[in-house]
């Protein structure tokens, strides 16, 4: 075949050399702009894994790159004056130039043309070849001619960045995080020979531009940094290299295939600098390229065949680059922190490594976090006497006003649709019971209806008569009796939800008969099917206050160590809420106050009659999951509300306040949610997001993600 | 967990002779559900009357659509359809609908492709509605647990679990690995729990089948025909076809363990030898 490579770097020459090496009749040219000993950047990083990769794909090179690369395995967070050292991270770095020497030199070994210094802008000179690989990076020249085809979108990060080098070898991965008179700016340094490290600054873009850097030259820059990192440069210098402040672009394209071209390395994908490492992607494409070839004579079920095994790897790598990336555009929530938990945070922020991973890792430092924590969060100053045998964050206890809770869990029932007039039967008993003895720190009740009307179904429990309460009674009794478990009470009414059939017929299925009149912030109803709720005037509006304080009365009564008011997934509150739901044009509408103002009043009511030294929350959701309705800024803003008015917890729900919401139900979905209404709004979350294992509850505490969790471990 | 088998309609050659004798020997055991797909634009049987050629010989076992393209549809006709067959099998079926993955059997039919979604959701509610209206007669055989037959959503979109938890008994999965439909398995679960269902989420899965040497090409040809509209995804369909005694049973010890209530097995070559190789394995 005769192939032509546009583009020489790190994608370009492998697959050059990998395709010679498979078959040395192939005509092969590489084609690159710059000449043979320029090039941008400092040092790349490879993970282990790579490295095993890069052996069985071509020894000779991958003994050239182990001769000249720098390996370490710890990470260091530099951060409010002190350094928190991990180990177990396994990472090989070199010079990007001499990498790109390797492969020049391995490409002339085996007979792969190289030509330098020659730019091609206009494709259509290339198309006299059997296959084209477009390793032309980033500002493909290639993808633009076709862009059509390739359908490429590019998504730019919101913050600034940096690629500088220092004369310092560091000895770990290093993050730097320092703030100064015009913000917080941090460094990702890393080391690639015995003298010289990567060295990333980043920062927000306000802090760019107040800074002057966004009118600063490259040298301007240098002074500034060299300035600010003083500390952690130890005397090293920086060093340019034509290094401008960008924003990182995450490069996506429909398909890397057209014809007879194919696209590779940052051409077809790239993937944010925390976690991707745009060479290691690029080599490894050229493996699977090669591969495809080997598999297949034909070149389009070639490309078929290497785009069916890159995709899903590359765009997995993608979402867990995008999560890293969208950490340190957030960095600032997290400075209340202490070093060592900050580093939790960053090392666990894309979700792929856990608290047990950390562990494997570093047991030494796990140990250390969890000592940390225990006596951090636990003790309430700091303790003169170190305590040296603690047990995980999930079983740290918690307390919330005069309530200690045991350990970080918590279970809940789910409503058996069979109560009768509100009253819980004997199956509401035996579920929370059971519960009660699955260890964790506290139970929670299915929501109970503040009124008869303010039901979901027939089948819901209530607490508006006084046999409810003592029927609650009865069973907080029990439970308080065999164990230290704690019991809560979640409080609703139904709004435009209610008067449905039982959930096991399904979800907001009209009564077949029986139908309740139903009130609702406006008058529009949750689906065709369902009828129009009535838009609640001052007398409602006073008779589901009173109701609230009246159920919460009887919650006293019943022995509730917590109150839970439902203010979430679309029923009475939640409606008020979301601008989807309520339109209303008096005080109770319109701006976020207004429609923070009927939830308040009923908190407020609530409040009143239960007992100080007992816990409130509110349960919201985070996110409607529509375009227009209530999102993570808006939730941020009503949990500082509450937390005003002296909400105690804000339990993180989402979605259900329209049926066209459309949500997202991967593992932990609502944590992200959680973190950052809880270190934003600064206030206690409590997290589900079908949580089953222990592992994702000492991830999600450890790091402050959220203060409590909803277990959803089948029973 | 149990395990049943496809209809081979549509595998290439398959006749009336192979598709009656095919669903009275699965009648005999060891399957639970007899499963049928629906193709519009393929060499392929219609589904719903596949499956009620298949009741008129069989006694025993249940009767499937895994998946219907629902949105193309007539929701009201679908709706006589379904109860009419129920009644007829004596109240042996199990409606799987999705959207299907391909926009030609959309506009094949007519039908827009941009609000498939909608529809289906709609379509799921208002079917469950007609079977205990009974308005739309035949009256369908009451379950323990609901009126008519059971109703699961297919699809891999996050809209596919929410229609399972809002409207759905449960959830059937498309094809994978066991470790593809535990993730996907994950999500209904999530969706379902968060719904507040106090009933059980019933999960089902599906794969493809040949076994014997000389099958196993043949049903790989097949495979990456009916999958062509795929593009590269064919062949890691292909790639995925269960060729051995052996790799049937890890295979369905995987789904057990994922926690999969009913595993369907299709045939990816029509000969009865087919059905009987897989019932030595299964029984």
């Amino acid at each position: 075949m005769k192939i032509l490579i546009l583009g020489g770097g790190p994608a370009g020459l492998y697959s050059g050399l990998l395709l010679k090496k498979a078959n040395s009749s192939h005509d092969i040219t590489v084609i690159e702009r710059n000449p043979a000993d320029a090039t941008y950047g400092w040092g790349i990083v490879f993970s282990d894994r790579t490295l095993t990769s890069l052996r069985e794909a071509d020894y000779r090179s991958y003994k050239d790159i182990t001769d000249h690369f720098v390996l370490w395995d710890a990470i260091d967070v530099l951060y409010r004056g002190t350094v928190i050292r991990s180990g177990g991270h396994v990472f090989a770095g070199m010079s990007r130039k001499v990498l790109l020497q390797v492969l020049q030199r391995r490409c002339s070994e085996v007979g792969v043309r190289m030509e330098f210094g020659c730019e091609v802008n206009d494709v259509s000179k290339l198309q006299n070849c059997d296959l084209l690989i477009a390793a032309d990076g980033v500002n493909s020249v290639v993808r633009a001619a076709h862009s059509s085809v390739f359908q490429p979108s590019v998504s730019m990060g919101k913050a600034k960045f940096v690629w500088l080098g220092a004369t310092r070898a560091f000895d770990s991965f290093t993050y730097i995080f320092s703030e100064n008179e015009h913000g917080l700016f941090q460094v990702h340094a890393y080391p690639f020979d015995g003298e010289t490290s990567t060295f990333i600054v980043e920062c927000s873009e306000e802090v760019w531009r107040a800074a002057g850097l966004d009118t600063a030259t490259e040298s301007d820059t240098i002074a500034y940094c060299e300035t600010l990192f003083a500390d952690a440069l130890r005397g090293g210098r920086l060093l340019p290299n034509r290094s401008l402040w960008i924003n990182f672009p995450t490069v996506r394209n429909k398909t890397w295939k057209h014809n007879n071209i194919v696209l590779l390395g940052d051409a077809a994908h790239t993937a944010h600098f925390t976690i991707g490492s745009g060479t290691k992607l690029a080599m490894e494409d050229a493996i699977a390229l090669a591969n495809a070839f080997e598999q297949h004579k034909e070149v389009e079920a070639a490309l078929n065949e290497y785009e069916l095994a890159r995709r899903p790897v590359v765009e997995a790598l993608q979402r867990v680059a995008d999560d890293s990336r969208t950490y340190f555009e957030n960095t600032r929530r997290y400075l209340g922190f202490e070093p060592m938990q900050f580093a939790f945070q960053l090392l666990t922020r894309s979700g792929k490594i856990t608290y047990n991973d950390l562990r494997l890792r570093d047991s030494h430092f796990m140990d250390a976090m969890d000592r940390w924590f225990w006596k951090r969060i636990v003790q309430a100053s700091p303790c003169t006497t170190a305590v040296l045998v603690t047990p995980p964050p999930l079983f740290a206890p918690f307390r919330l006003r005069g309530l200690t809770l045991s350990n970080r869990a918590v279970l809940r029932a789910t409503s058996s649709c069979l109560a009768v007039d509100g009253l819980p039967k004997e199956q509401h008993r035996e579920q929370l019971v059971k519960l009660a003895q699955g260890g964790s720190a506290m139970v929670l009740t299915e929501i109970a209806a503040v009124s008869a009307e303010g039901r979901i179904t027939p089948g819901c429990a209530g607490m508006y008569r006084s046999e409810h309460r003592d029927a609650w009674k009865q069973i907080v009794d029990t439970i308080h009796a065999s164990s230290d478990t704690k019991v809560a009470i979640q409080l609703g009414h139904a709004g435009r939800r209610g008067s449905t059939r039982p959930r096991w017929e399904g979800l907001d299925r009209p009564l077949r008969e029986g139908n309740w009149p139903l009130i609702s912030a406006s008058p529009i109803p949750y689906s065709a099917s369902v009828q129009v709720p009535r838009e609640m005037d001052e007398r409602d509006m006073a008779k589901v206050r009173e109701d609230f304080a009246r159920a919460a009365q009887m919650a006293v009564q019943a022995g509730f160590d917590l109150l839970q008011l439902e203010f979430a997934h679309g029923y009475l509150l939640a409606s008020f809420l979301s601008p989807l739901t309520n339109r209303r044009t008096d005080e109770y509408g319109g701006s976020m106050e207004n429609r923070l103002r009927f939830p308040l009043e009923v908190f407020d009511a609530v409040q009143a009659v239960w007992p100080d030294g007992k816990p409130v929350s509110v349960a919201i959701s985070a996110t409607d999951w529509v375009r227009g309705g209530m999102d993570l800024d808006g939730a941020v803003l009503i949990a500082q509300a509450f937390k005003e008015h002296r909400c105690d917890l804000i339990t993180v729900l989402a979605g259900q306040t329209t049926v066209d919401a459309k949500p997202s139900y991967g593992p932990g979905f609502l944590t992200a949610m959680s973190d950052r209404i809880r270190n934003e709004a600064q206030i206690p979350t409590m997290a589900g997001g079908h949580l089953t294992l222990t592992d994702q509850i000492n991830t999600v505490i450890a790091a402050s993600r959220a203060d409590l969790c909803i277990m959803d471990i089948s029973v | 967990m149990q395990v049943g088998i496809g209809l081979p309609t549509t595998t290439p050659g398959a006749d009336r002779g192979l598709l009656l004798e095919w669903a009275r020997a699965a009648d005999l055991g060891p399957f639970s559900t007899l499963g049928v797909f629906d193709r519009l634009l393929y060499d392929s049987y219609d589904p719903l009357i596949s499956l009620t050629a298949a009741a008129a010989v069989t006694e025993r076992v249940r009767l499937a659509t895994t998946i219907l393209t629902g949105p193309l549809y007539n929701t009201a006709l679908l709706a006589k359809a379904t109860a009419s067959l129920d009644a007829l099998s004596g109240g042996r079926l199990v409606v799987g609908l999705a959207v299907g993955a391909r926009e030609s059997d959309y506009t094949a039919a007519g039908i827009e492709h941009r609000t498939r979604g909608t529809r289906l959701s709609e379509q799921l509610a208002a079917l469950r509605s007609h079977w205990e209206e009974g308005t739309i007669g035949p009256k369908v055989t009451p379950r323990s647990t609901q009126a008519g037959p059971l109703l699961l959503t297919g699809g891999m979109s996050d809209q596919a679990f929410v229609r399972a938890a809002r409207y759905a008994n449960g959830y059937i999965h498309g094809g994978g690995p066991p470790h593809a439909f535990s993730n996907a398995a994950q999500k209904a679960r999530a969706a379902w729990t968060d719904a507040g269902r106090p009933d059980k989420l019933l999960l089902w899965g599906m794969a493809y089948y040949a076994l014997g040497d000389e099958a196993v090409e043949t049903g790989a040809r097949y495979l990456k025909d009916y999958y062509a509209f795929t593009g590269p995804f064919a062949e890691k369909i292909a790639s995925g076809l269960l060729t051995t005694p052996q790799a049937v049973a890890q295979f369905v010890r995987g789904y057990q363990e994922a926690g999969c209530d009913e595993l369907i097995l299709f045939p990816t070559v029509s000969h009865i030898s087919q059905l009987k190789r897989l019932a030595d394995v299964v029984g």
